[in-house]
């Protein structure tokens, strides 16, 4: 231990309220501390109601300048919460901010135990290991690293559009990524958006076109992210722009080969299955840009080696087979993923017989049956593409709120169902049946839009749908699709024929969510969504600096909040850029070139390859711009040579013998 | 034994996943077994065996590790090279005489508060069956020596 070192340590033990002091015995800890730890360096421990407050951060600060406290110790919350406000705190006072310690007496103590004398005994061995700690720590300065001022926005659906829209105006140059060969993402695909029934195209096309036209815009459609690589500041990523097989400098996107191509596919995306397109196509008429991509796998030119009707009578010659794939490489400081989400496969819940039953439509395939653009120019038809439905019933929930498939409630179904309702009534005088198992219409105007569907004269059945089948009992169900289900209300069992079953899927993460995430280095919490720093306080920022989610990829989410968060994320990335530099953990490790025998078993280790080997002088070194500060090398050196700031072997030691410093007092007495 | 015994154990927390399931642990009010105090580290990569000896020799009865799950490193891949450490210093825990079972390795999100708290409950129980961790006293005269000699068991290699 550090017998040796003459530091004199300060000790404040936060009552936090009563969210500490209601477990643990916070005067006891103080006064054990101030005994015990004396011959340890602790001049001063202290307890006070809230020491992340104003009067309690002077506390330490009057403390450091008149006892002159070279080390601090705050036994308070979680070191993620407020070391910043400590550490800030002791420099104010002259101190350099790392020779602060948080002990996690919250989080690891009062908040998970309920035995008021084992919390009391635990916080003073966090504590005493806080202290022992504390006396090793390093004085240490700050990296600094100049931000690059581009920013990275992948996915182009509206988050994504928002987010990229906010930073071109404020002048800095965005490069937004989307993999589909439009942006607009699934807000294109839609009819109306509740609660005021815009026409989804007409809202979201001129924020479209703005996108695709703005100087400070850089448009990559038909292109995935590959790799990325840096930190904070400095990412370098890999685009790979995927072959058009047009040339976008000659193409004016007259669409002359679209109407040419003799090749039908049906259109699984953009019409969810319901429409055709070509095998050369934009996906719809407003597509940004408006360049069309040809798709490989249908052509009929790349299957048989034969056709070449577009290029044949494309006017300005745009038509090019020998396109490959592209790999661009941008710098970008920050970026921001907006990635969307994948509807719930409706497939999935057997007993509602999608995919089986065809009557039974999904939501997304109602939007398109809806929408004037659509298959059927707006007729809200059955799967025949002639019969207008006289009954309709849209179930709502399906995947979400369900154990079997997806916990969690999509918060858009229901709005999404009453929508639904509205518009098969408006189109076709249908009675509309809505099977629900709560109603959710928070926000601004939705309750309103609830009442007005009522008032329609829309029927609403409270209860979870057992099934959808084709099997009639009697003249009445013969020929329909009959729904089962138990009228909570009223509380008995019901058959309800209609003629339509529209199911409201929920929203579920991108299958490639993870992946994604990995690439990015972010999490996503266990539904699969992309993990925010704070739920409350900070939903648009990751655990990992630079970068930053919007929209869907965070969580189901209405336009909205998605263009809200958009909007959030850019303000948070302009506010880096604005910054011109960041700041840096000092967290790094070095080698003590005098002990390296250069065996090289660390230069392996390092994922960013942050250790080179001097052959002249048979050692190894480390770049402190590349080393992120995990420590392995650290760990394996065999010689010790390599030691890691702030994270050092004395620390740790140190820690590992304050926490146990209780035991070997009780041995002892 | 008249009294319950109360193991203490040292654990080792990824600064990017397991202290934060810690954490989230603890704002989401889950209770867990007092016994574990955590140390946190930058990344399970950081673990240098002698970490876990020095535990287990100044008190500690049981070491728990915690890092990302497989495939999720903050660093990309240095949990791999804490579980390959960890296997190691299993079979030197081993070779000394020490139950191997005292040191555990688990993998939590920082998802996973409820997994970092019920893992902890798990593994303080797993380490009160084996009991403390006696090292017994310091040897003064080598009889004494000889006959702690002929206690002991043989080691399975």
């Amino acid at each position: 231990m550090s017998e040796k070192k003459n530091e004199r340590v300060g000790v404040y033990v936060c009552h936090c309220g009563s969210n500490i002091a209601g477990v643990v015995d916070v005067v006891d800890v103080a006064n054990w501390a101030a005994e015990k730890l004396g011959h340890q360096g602790v001049v001063i421990a202290r307890e006070y109601r809230f020491m992340c407050s104003s009067p309690g951060q002077e506390l330490i600060e009057k403390d450091i300048k008149e006892l002159g406290l070279t080390r601090i110790v705050v036994a308070a919350c979680s070191p993620h919460l407020h070391e910043k406000t400590f550490r800030t705190a002791a420099k104010n006072a002259g101190l350099n901010p790392y020779l602060v310690e948080l002990a996690s007496i919250r989080e690891q103590v009062s908040w998970v135990h309920t035995d008021k004398a084992v919390a009391t005994e635990k916080a003073k061995a966090v504590v005493a290991g806080a202290v022992s700690r504390v006396i090793e720590n390093a004085p240490l300065e700050e990296i600094k690293v100049p931000i690059n001022p581009n920013t990275l926005v992948v996915g182009g659906g509206i988050a994504g559009i928002q987010a990229a829209l906010e930073i071109a105006n404020a002048g800095f140059h965005v490069y937004l990524v989307e993999r589909e060969p439009s942006i607009g993402g699934h807000m294109a695909q839609f009819d109306k958006t509740f609660p005021t029934l815009d026409c989804a195209a007409c809202i979201l096309t001129p924020r479209m076109v703005e996108a695709g036209t703005h100087p400070n815009i850089t448009l990559l459609t038909w292109s995935d992210v590959e790799k990325v690589t840096g930190y904070v500041g400095n990412f370098n990523v890999t685009i790979r722009k995927k072959a058009r097989f047009i040339k976008e400098a000659d193409c004016t996107g007259c669409g002359i080969c679209q109407e040419k191509c003799p090749k039908k596919v049906i259109d699984e995306v953009y019409e969810a299955g319901l429409g055709y397109r070509k095998a050369v196509y934009t996906p719809f008429a407003q597509a940004v840009p408006n360049f069309p991509v040809m798709d490989k796998e249908n052509c009929t030119y790349f299957i048989k080696g034969t056709c070449k009707a577009c290029e044949k009578f494309c006017p300005t010659g745009a038509i090019d087979f020998k396109q490959e794939d592209q790999l661009i490489n941008v710098d970008v400081g920050n970026i921001i993923l907006a990635t969307g989400y994948d509807l719930f496969d409706a497939r999935r819940v057997s007993n509602y017989g999608y995919g089986r039953l065809p009557n039974v439509f999904t939501s997304l395939e109602f939007e398109r049956l809806s929408n004037s653009a659509g298959p059927t120019g707006g007729h809200i038809v059955l799967r025949d593409g002639k019969t207008t439905p006289k009954s309709v019933g849209i179930i709502h929930c399906v995947g979400s709120r369900d154990k079997n498939f997806n916990n969690y409630c999509s918060v858009i179904c229901c709005m999404q169902g009453l929508k639904f309702a509205h518009l098969v009534h408006e189109h076709t005088g249908a009675t509309v049946y809505n099977f629900y198992i709560d109603m959710r219409t928070a926000y601004k105007g939705y309750d309103e839009f609830y009442q007005r569907i009522l008032e329609e004269g829309n029927l609403f059945v409270r209860g979870k749908v057992a099934e959808v089948t084709d099997a009639a009992r009697g003249e009445r169900e013969k020929g329909k699709l009959i729904i089962q289900v138990e009228d909570t209300l009223a509380g008995k069992q019901r058959r309800i024929p209609v003629d339509m079953v529209i199911l409201s899927s929920g929203l579920q993460p991108r299958s490639d969510a993870k992946e994604v995430g990995k690439m990015f280095g972010i999490s996503c919490s266990t539904d699969g969504w992309f993990t925010e720093k704070h739920p409350k306080l900070d939903p648009v920022a990751t655990m990992t600096e630079g970068i930053y989610i919007a929209g869907c990829a965070q969580g189901p989410k209405d336009i909205p909040s998605s263009v809200a968060q958009g909007a959030a994320a850019s303000a948070r990335v302009l506010d880096k850029i604005l910054q011109r530099e960041v700041i840096l953990e000092p967290i790094k490790a070095t080698v003590d070139k005098d002990k390296c025998s250069g065996c090289r078993i660390c230069n392996g280790l390092c994922p960013y390859s942050a250790i080179a080997f001097l052959a002249d002088d048979n050692v190894s070194e480390i770049n402190p711009a590349l080393c992120q500060g995990c420590g392995t090398c650290v760990a394996a050196c065999p010689a010790g040579a390599i030691s890691g700031t702030g994270f050092s072997d004395e620390q740790i030691m140190a820690q590992i013998d304050g926490l146990l410093l209780r035991n070997i007092e009780a041995v002892e007495a | 034994m008249t009294e319950k015994f109360e193991p203490t154990i040292i654990g080792f927390t990824c600064n990017w996943c397991s202290y934060r399931a810690a954490d989230l642990a603890g704002t989401s009010r889950m209770k867990y077994a007092p016994n574990v105090r955590l140390i946190r580290m930058m990344c399970s990569g950081r673990l240098d065996p002698t970490f876990v000896l020095r535990a287990l020799s100044s008190g500690a009865d049981g070491v728990m590790i915690t890092g990302c799950h497989p495939g999720d490193c903050h660093y990309m891949e240095q949990n791999y090279k804490a579980l390959r450490r960890y296997l190691l210093l299993k079979r030197v825990l081993k070779g000394m005489g020490i139950e191997p079972e005292r040191v555990k390795l688990v993998w939590a999100s920082a998802a996973e508060g409820a997994r970092f708290a019920s893992e902890t409950t798990l593994f303080v129980e797993e380490i009160r069956r084996l009991g403390p961790l006696n090292w017994g006293k310091p040897i003064e005269k080598l009889e004494d020596l000889q006959e702690e000699i002929s206690k002991m068991e043989e080691v399975p290699a």
